[in-house]
């Protein structure tokens, strides 16, 4: 059979040579020593599992509480003269009227409409209000060398980016994580989702943003390299804490609807087929001064060619990255950009590109898995309820 | 009980060879979500892709051990993959060949072989 060890189906962006020298975490020690099995993923190793496989796994973030290093995601500053501003040429939502301690979903888009890459943008304060100072960002790991240098080009030259390499990142997901995590940082409690602060806890300083991409509640939290496993095993010493790898990470974020660069978005899908039109403010739609904003403007007014929807397979395999989408005529339509068994509905689920005659919940389609017409039809997401803490 | 390279495992009974995925290669694999066994009556060639076994992560190919036709398949998988996982080399198996040439078992590693071969990766 095929080699039962693979890794991941390789990211488009990050896939390297074997021969390739990868990139450690400050944590990458502890994850062999937990036993986890290990695969290159955007230039690093990284666990794609431990022990009790996927789906176990899966399933204890859901119920309880999932610890996550995604410390190879690309984590930054934007400080100096109006930073909120010189942000807001680079992207295209409202920044200047982003609040202190809040954070952002963002794209970053090239001058086709096209996605270069999704990210994070915050205001991290301090619990008293104090230490506002510009933005931090987080983007994916695949992208951030080119991110950070289309970042660093588009802003102003009062306004500086400085990349944060001596940090690591660790997610704390599931209906638990709060009081596992409370129990190091108390005011966490006090925090809604995308509230983002600097704290002090686990005897260092933390930038935590309430947020993840799991579709649970749960936390990000930004550490000093020195302190990371410090941090990772004070939260896995409590019992409702296991330790989670990409493999759930990525059946987690397709069950909650949340797209993943490189495969659901890419320089060629535009904010509007993604159903990322939220991270595009309304004023701005109509001044039209981000890059790509001729497209957007377009595909807003007149509907875009193709728009993304949530698949549930009603028979066969599950349908995969790259399946084609057919209508009930046989005649392909379109394909799936991410798609795989969801743990929690025990059935196939996928995203898809179909035109928008087709994008209506209900809609029966089919996916052609190995040859095969399977029967599949259009559902809302995400396929899983998203469980935020909204209000506090 | 014989085995390949690539975690499948076969046994002869007169002329039919049964086949399935190792106990090695289900615990590698994790949770099995899904089985595609062949048709009945499928010509199968030793080498090649005959079933899919499929776990959360991802889709994997099973070749066949030896050349022939499919005169069983296991079709209880399709209901209960997770059956790969509990009985990986008895009631997971995947398919019966009837085998043209009996002699190309004898290419395939014995037990003691296997293990080592498992152990060395």
């Amino acid at each position: 059979m095929t080699d039962p060890t693979a890794p991941l189906a390789p990211n488009t962006v990050s896939e390297l040579p074997a021969e390739a020298v990868l990139k450690t975490t400050p944590l990458t020690e502890t994850h062999v020593a937990l036993g986890a099995r290990m695969v290159p993923f955007a230039g690093y190793a990284m666990p794609v599992q431990y022990a009790e496989g996927v789906m176990k796994e899966h399933l204890w973030t859901r119920e309880s509480a999932g610890l996550f290093d995604v410390s190879h995601m690309g984590q930054a500053r934007i400080r100096g003269v109006a930073p909120l501003a010189a942000f807001e040429e680079v992207v295209p939502g409202d920044f200047i009227g982003l609040k202190p301690g809040k954070q952002k979903y963002s794209l970053l888009l090239n001058r086709q409409g096209g996605i270069i890459d999704d990210l994070m943008a915050g205001r991290p304060i301090a619990v008293d209000g104090s230490g506002d100072d510009g933005l931090f960002v987080v983007v994916n790991g695949a992208c951030k060398d080119n991110d950070f240098k289309v970042i660093d080009d588009e802003l102003s030259p009062q306004v500086q980016i400085e990349r944060l390499e001596d940090r690591a990142l660790i997610a704390i997901q599931g209906p638990k994580a709060v009081d596992a995590l409370k129990i190091h940082v108390p005011e966490v409690v006090t925090m809604a989702f995308m509230d983002i602060r600097l704290m002090e806890g686990f005897g260092t300083e933390l930038i935590v943003s309430r947020s993840g991409y799991t579709g649970e509640d749960g936390f990000e939290i930004s550490v000093p390299a020195h302190a990371a496993t410090t941090v990772w095993n004070k939260l896995l010493a409590d019992e409702r804490v296991k330790p989670i790898g990409l493999g759930a990470r990525d059946s987690l974020r397709l069950e909650a609807g949340l797209p993943l660069y490189g495969h659901d978005l890419d320089e060629t899908v535009s904010p509007v087929e993604a159903g990322l039109t939220f991270a595009i403010n309304k004023n701005r739609r109509e001044q039209r001064d981000f890059p790509g904003a001729a497209r957007i403007a377009k595909e807003l007014a007149d509907g875009p060619a193709r728009v993304r929807v949530g698949l549930k397979v009603l028979e066969g395999a599950p349908a995969r990255e790259g399946a084609e989408v057919a209508d009930e005529s046989g005649k392909v339509v379109g394909v799936v950009t991410s798609g795989g068994y969801s743990p929690s509905l025990r059935y196939g689920i996928a995203l898809a590109f179909v035109p928008p005659a087709l994008a209506e919940a209900g809609t029966p389609l089919k996916v052609i898995v190995r040859g095969k017409a399977q029967a599949c039809e259009v559902v809302k997401t995400p396929f899983v309820p998203q469980r935020y803490v909204r209000k506090i | 009980m014989r085995f390949t390279k690539d975690h499948e495992w076969v046994s002869l009974d007169g002329d039919v060879a049964t086949i399935g995925i190792t106990e090695h290669a289900a615990g590698q694999l994790g949770d099995v979500v899904f089985v595609e066994v062949p048709q009945i009556g499928k010509a199968v060639k030793a080498g090649e892709a005959f079933a899919v076994v499929e776990s959360v992560k991802a889709a994997s190919d099973v070749y066949a051990p030896v050349t022939g036709e499919v005169v069983e398949a296991n079709d209880a998988l399709s209901g209960a993959p997770e059956t790969v996982n509990q009985s990986a080399e008895g009631e997971g198996w995947f398919a019966k060949v009837r085998v043209a040439n009996p002699s190309e078992l004898d290419a395939l590693m014995d037990k003691a072989a296997y293990d080592a071969f498992v152990a060395s990766l």
